[in-house]
Order: C-alpha cells, then sequence, then structure tokens
C-alpha cells in the first residue's frame, strides 16, 4: 500500500509519520544496504542516515515520479554505494565470502515475525540460478536493465520477462 | 491497451525496482490511473519484495530509531529560517504557475480551433476521394470487361497497319463472330483535327465493297480508346479512314489510316 497520509505528515515534518514510516521499510532498507555492505556494523550507520535522507527530503518525493517504496529504495541503494567507497569499508570488506542476498538467507535462522520465513527459505531452495542473479543486480543493486544484461551476457530482451518470472515465483511461493 | 499484456510484459516489477527511465515512470504513472488491476498488481510486487528484502535484513531494527530521532531533533533548529524564505518562493512559483495556466488555456484554444478546421478540410478531401474511388472503379470494370473479351479464344484479332497519310498509326479489331460485335483499339492513332471524325469500315475485297460500322464520335472522352460497335458482316478486311463529322457513305481513301485483312 501507498501509505498516502503518512507521506503529506512526514512532509509536515510530523515525527510519529517518520516512525511509522521506519517500522514499515526500516527492514527493506536494512536489507537492501546489508546485501550491499554485507557489514552489520556499517549496515546499521547507512541505516540511520537513509532515515535521515528521508525526513530532510520528504519533499522530493512526489508520487507521480514513482512509488514511495521505490524512493526509498532508491536512497539505501546510493547510501550503501556511498558506503563501499569509504575506508571502514574496503578494510572490512576483505574477508567478506558471502556474494548475494542468496548467500545470506540460507545461512539464516532467525526472521522478524513480519516475514514469512518458510516461504522465503522455500523460494530460495527453488529459485533458479539466473533469477537469483537478475533478482540481486536489478532490485537489491539498482542495476538498469542495460547493465544487467551485460554483466550476466544475457540479451536485453529477456531481462524484463525473465524477472517478471522469477517474481512471479516469489508472489506464487509466498501466496500475495 | 490491453492491460493484462502490459502487465504480463514485466515492466511494473521494473517501476517498482525503479530501473525504469522517468519517461517510462511517467508512461507507467499514466496507466497505474487508469487501470486498478495494473495497481493491484503493483501492490502485489511491493508487499513480495518487501518481504524478500526484509528477509534479508540481520535482525529486528527497532534500537536504531532512538539515534534517527536524536539526530533529527538537534538538526530541526536551523531548518526554521530556511521555511521563512521558502513561503516566498511559493508565492512566486504560485503566480508562475497560474500564468502558465492561462498561456496553457490559450494555446489549447488555439490548437482546438486548428483542428475543427482541419476536420473540415479532411471532409471535403474525403468527398473528393470518395468521387475519385467511383470514377476508378467504373475504369476498373471497363477494363476487365475489354480483358475478358481479349482472352476469349473465339475472337479474332486483326491487326491494322498503318497508311500512307501517317505511317506512325496504328489499330487492330477484335472480332467477336458469334456476337457480330468488334472491338476496335485506336490507341496508336493520333487525334482527329477539330471537324474530324474516325469512320470504321468493314470491307469485302472482291470486289470492294466498304460498310461502315460507324463513327467513333467520342475518341477524345474515351480513355481506353477501345470502341465497341456491331457488325453483322462478313468483312474480309478492315480500315479506318478520317471522315467530316457525321461520317460518309463511302470511305475516304486518301485519308485511310489504317487496313488490315481477315486471316481465316
Amino acid at each position: 500500500m501507498q501509505p498516502t497520509e503518512l507521506i503529506i505528515a512526514l512532509q509536515n515534518k510530523n515525527q510519529a509519520a517518520l516512525k511509522s514510516i521506519y517500522d514499515m521499510y526500516s527492514a527493506n532498507v536494512y536489507g537492501i544496504v546489508f546485501n550491499i555492505l554485507k557489514d552489520e556494523t556499517l549496515s546499521e550507520e547507512v541505516v540511520q542516515d537513509v532515515f535521515i535522507k528521508i525526513w530532510n527530503n520528504s519533499n522530493s518525493y512526489s508520487e507521480k515520479k514513482g512509488r514511495f517504496f521505490t524512493w526509498i529504495l532508491n536512497i539505501a541503494r546510493n547510501a550503501a554505494i556511498d558506503k563501499t567507497r569509504s575506508k571502514n569499508f574496503k578494510n572490512t570488506s576483505q574477508n567478506l565470502t558471502i556474494d548475494y542476498f542468496v548467500d545470506i538467507l540460507e545461512d539464516k535462522t532467525n526472521f522478524s515475525s513480519k516475514i514469512d520465513s518458510i516461504g522465503i527459505k522455500k523460494y530460495i531452495t527453488t529459485l533458479e540460478p539466473l533469477c537469483k542473479k537478475i533478482i540481486d543486480l536489478l532490485f537489491f543493486k539498482g542495476f538498469t536493465q542495460k547493465e544487467t544484461a551485460e554483466e550476466l551476457d544475457i540479451p536485453l530482451g529477456t531481462v524484463k520477462t525473465r524477472n517478471r518470472i522469477c517474481i512471479d515465483k516469489l508472489k506464487q511461493v509466498l501466496e500475495i | 491497451m490491453d492491460i493484462k499484456a502490459y502487465i504480463a510484459s514485466g515492466i511494473l516489477e521494473l517501476y517498482v525496482y525503479g530501473s525504469l527511465s522517468e519517461k517510462e515512470n511517467a508512461e507507467v504513472y499514466l496507466v497505474l490511473q487508469k487501470y486498478p488491476e495494473a495497481i493491484a498488481e503493483v501492490e502485489r510486487i511491493e508487499k513480495s519484495l518487501q518481504q524478500l528484502s526484509g528477509a534479508v535484513a540481520p535482525e529486528d531494527t527497532h534500537d536504531l530509531f532512538s539515534k534517527i530521532e536524536n539526530k533529527i531533533q538537534t538538526d530541526s533548529d536551523p531548518v526554521i529560517p530556511i521555511h521563512r524564505k521558502r513561503t516566498n518562493w511559493t508565492t512566486y512559483i504560485g503566480w508562475a504557475a497560474s500564468i502558465a495556466l492561462l498561456i496553457g488555456l490559450f494555446n489549447q484554444l488555439n490548437k482546438n480551433r486548428v483542428l475543427r478546421e482541419k476536420i473540415v478540410k479532411n471532409q471535403i478531401e474525403q468527398q473528393l476521394l470518395e468521387g475519385k474511388i467511383n470514377v476508378a472503379e467504373e475504369d476498373l470494370n471497363t477494363a476487365k470487361t475489354i480483358l475478358s473479351v481479349l482472352r476469349n479464344k473465339d475472337i479474332l484479332q486483326i491487326p491494322l497497319q498503318a497508311q500512307q497519310v501517317d505511317p506512325n498509326a496504328y489499330a487492330a479489331v477484335y472480332w467477336d463472330k458469334e456476337n457480330e460485335k468488334t472491338y476496335i483499339d485506336v490507341a496508336g492513332l493520333p487525334t482527329p483535327p477539330p471537324g474530324k471524325v474516325y469512320q470504321v469500315w468493314s470491307l469485302k475485297l472482291s470486289p470492294l465493297t466498304p460498310t461502315s460500322l460507324g463513327t467513333l464520335d467520342t475518341f477524345n472522352e474515351n480513355d481506353h480508346k477501345i470502341f465497341s460497335l456491331a457488325n453483322p458482316n462478313d468483312s474480309e478486311a478492315f480500315g479506318i479512314t478520317l471522315e467530316p463529322e457525321g461520317g460518309s457513305d463511302s470511305p475516304t481513301l486518301e485519308m485511310l489510316y489504317t487496313l488490315g485483312t481477315v486471316t481465316s
């Protein structure tokens, strides 16, 4: 759902609205950021930055430009990618073994109560390798279709339809 | 628009990801305004992506909010003067918007008038075209009749050769003996001078007996230059002469343009 009233309240600098928005989206922001940084301490810093940006720049959001969720996604990705250029990140990233969200999810046992953890685990085990990569690049990392096609060496025209199939499965497994 | 195909194309997933261009984004937004099923699909995509990205987060993150709250509270004081300045801007923007709106309205009215004029012009053009189509259909029917005659194997084809008067002239006769009809193709004859007309003759050779088949009065008007004339005679040859308007009783041989004999 688009939380239209909350967005308006946020734009009027209502802190309670920010709290509600934080409750709705912080896990998503954290997930996106953590998938890029793979470090909890750094990710926590970035999540804070993201919500401060949401607070300060709320007036730059307009429904015509896209979903509120998408707007937050963009802020989260950009903040995380900025962080990868920092000295701290370069020091911690040297001993990383995980590649992308699938690895994180496979190792994970504790999930928030909001998450259909059984569904997500099931999805991850049945998902084709190509789907995993497409979702990682397009959704988590914010690649364009063209960049994704080049990175995975697949035709540009198949990125969109292939991704649709991958997300369809997610909806089916989660019964959404 | 086929909204099912639109949804199946996968564009809405990219819309939620934020990987479309600004222009594509605006297009999707317009579609969403029109089709509730597209919005429902966007909501489903968003919900499933919230589950997926939320699952990746390492742990519940509630304790972070107090830190965020502290930071925005310490920042909020210097924000106020910026706000005061902004009110000025909003009035300017308001004025600019209303002026833009007026200009827009005027443009719309003008466009409307131009479009109406275009419609009238198009209607006239359409009527002209309809007339042209009628003419073309008539022409086509004539051409079809001619073609069916030419293809009929029972028809005798008699080429008429040029004579001294005009060495470039030629003509042909297609003779349907059974139905006593001849078709005269005179595309190779020059346009007759004013006051003169071509006359077609059926000839018996010994002794030379010409019988008039008729005059080609509509030579100038007939685009095909093919004329159909009744011919009940047992012709041995055909000739075409140039005669004074109304035709003559017997051919003026000095004005014989073409001549051909029946070979059978």
